[in-house]
């Protein structure tokens, strides 16, 4: 008797939700008495465009490079790295942000990428890189990921901005056009298969394809 | 008794002497008109060759010169880009030269699978060439032309 005491308020609890869920899924299921069609057609819209509203919001606040440099991890390693490259400092003064790069522009790409981005929270979390050390002794492995999505995708964020189509090969020095005509435009390569390194520091390259 | 007048007389000519000096500015094409002890303004950065055309050497032992832009290439511990198409398995694909044979070699003359630690850092010998007017002219020439000249007891 004595044992069944403590159980006893914890299983009323739980009848009593459970009992919460049944109403709300007959008020669910009834059709309204007190509302008019037109005003829970309204409100109906009303509160989808807040929602839509907020949650486009806060995508594009978190796709922000202020939000990815709020964490010391990005400001002091990586975005301190971009600085000195061409992707933040140049002739024209365009520039590519974080996300220009790091984030697929199409919509259900962006959103199966911000749910892997959980992981980096966690790793935020738990100081998995909150030293310069760890940071460095973790470089090659971050690398290898960033360097496998873009080959993956054949390079689709460097080519949101550079096109093959529109590139002027007329303009570019003798190596690079001869190099671009041979690899790119045949499609033999995607950028990222010469191009690395190029917006952050590199890792230890021994043993990576057209390295030493 | 004797000396002193020689000092006073050492002493008006030093004075004789830095009068004129200091008045002076001394020019050269390198610092321009600035004075000796002001720092100028700093040259306008100029564009680098990117012909990736070669250069001949001006002397057998010269390094050679890099004839393209190597902005951002890292080269430290992790890595060289510049062996990314100068390296022996590299240059098939690059049709880049490779390095010479001289650079596998260690201090002792034995030579290595792969370029010598020594010889890994080649912007120490190795550098890239800027579209610029030297500002002193220079008369060098090289050997062979100066074997060539015909003068009295040169070769011909």
């Amino acid at each position: 008797m004595s044992t069944a005491e403590p159980a006893a308020p914890r299983s009323s609890r739980l009848a009593r939700a459970w009992r919460f869920v049944l109403e709300l899924w007959d008020v669910l299921l009834r059709p309204s008495s007190v509302f008019g069609l037109g005003v829970l057609v309204l409100a109906g819209f009303v509160a989808g465009v807040i929602f839509w509203g907020g949650f486009n919001t806060t995508l594009e606040l978190t796709n922000s490079e202020k939000f990815c440099t709020g964490c010391h991890e990005m400001r002091d390693n990586v975005f301190a790295e971009l600085k000195s490259t061409i992707h933040f400092s140049n002739r024209s003064g365009v520039r590519a942000s974080c996300p220009d790069c790091h984030v697929p522009h199409n919509w259900t790409d962006k959103i199966a990428r911000k749910m892997q981005a959980s992981k980096e929270v966690w790793g935020h979390l738990f100081g998995s890189i909150n030293s310069r050390e760890k940071f460095v002794d973790h470089r090659l492995e971050l690398a290898l990921h960033e360097w496998a999505r873009f080959k993956a995708n054949d390079s689709l964020e460097c080519r949101n901005c550079h096109s093959a189509e529109s590139m002027d090969i007329t303009k570019q020095s003798p190596r690079a056009s001869v190099a671009h005509q041979r690899f790119l435009f045949t499609g033999e390569k995607t950028c990222i298969d010469c191009h690395k390194g190029i917006a952050h520091h590199l890792p230890d390259m021994r043993g990576i394809p057209g390295w030493q | 008794m004797v000396r002193k007048p020689v000092i006073l007389l050492l002493a008006i000519l030093a004075i004789a002497a830095s009068l004129p000096a200091s008045a002076q500015t001394v020019s050269s094409a390198l610092r321009g008109a600035t004075p000796l002890n002001e720092e100028g303004p700093a040259a306008p950065m100029t564009p680098m060759r990117n012909t990736a055309e070669r250069e001949i050497r001006n002397y057998p032992e010269q390094p050679p010169v890099i004839p393209h832009s190597i902005d951002g290439y890292q080269i430290d511990i992790n890595g060289n880009k510049c062996l990314s198409c100068h390296a022996r398995a590299r240059i098939a694909e690059s049709g880049a030269p490779m390095v010479s044979i001289t650079h596998f070699m260690d201090r002792d003359g034995q030579f290595l699978a792969s370029v010598s630690p020594r010889r890994f850092f080649c912007t120490e010998c190795h550098v890239p060439q800027n579209l610029i007017t030297p500002p002193v002219t220079n008369d060098f020439v090289d050997i062979d032309t100066m074997l060539s000249r015909a003068s009295p007891g040169g070769r011909r």
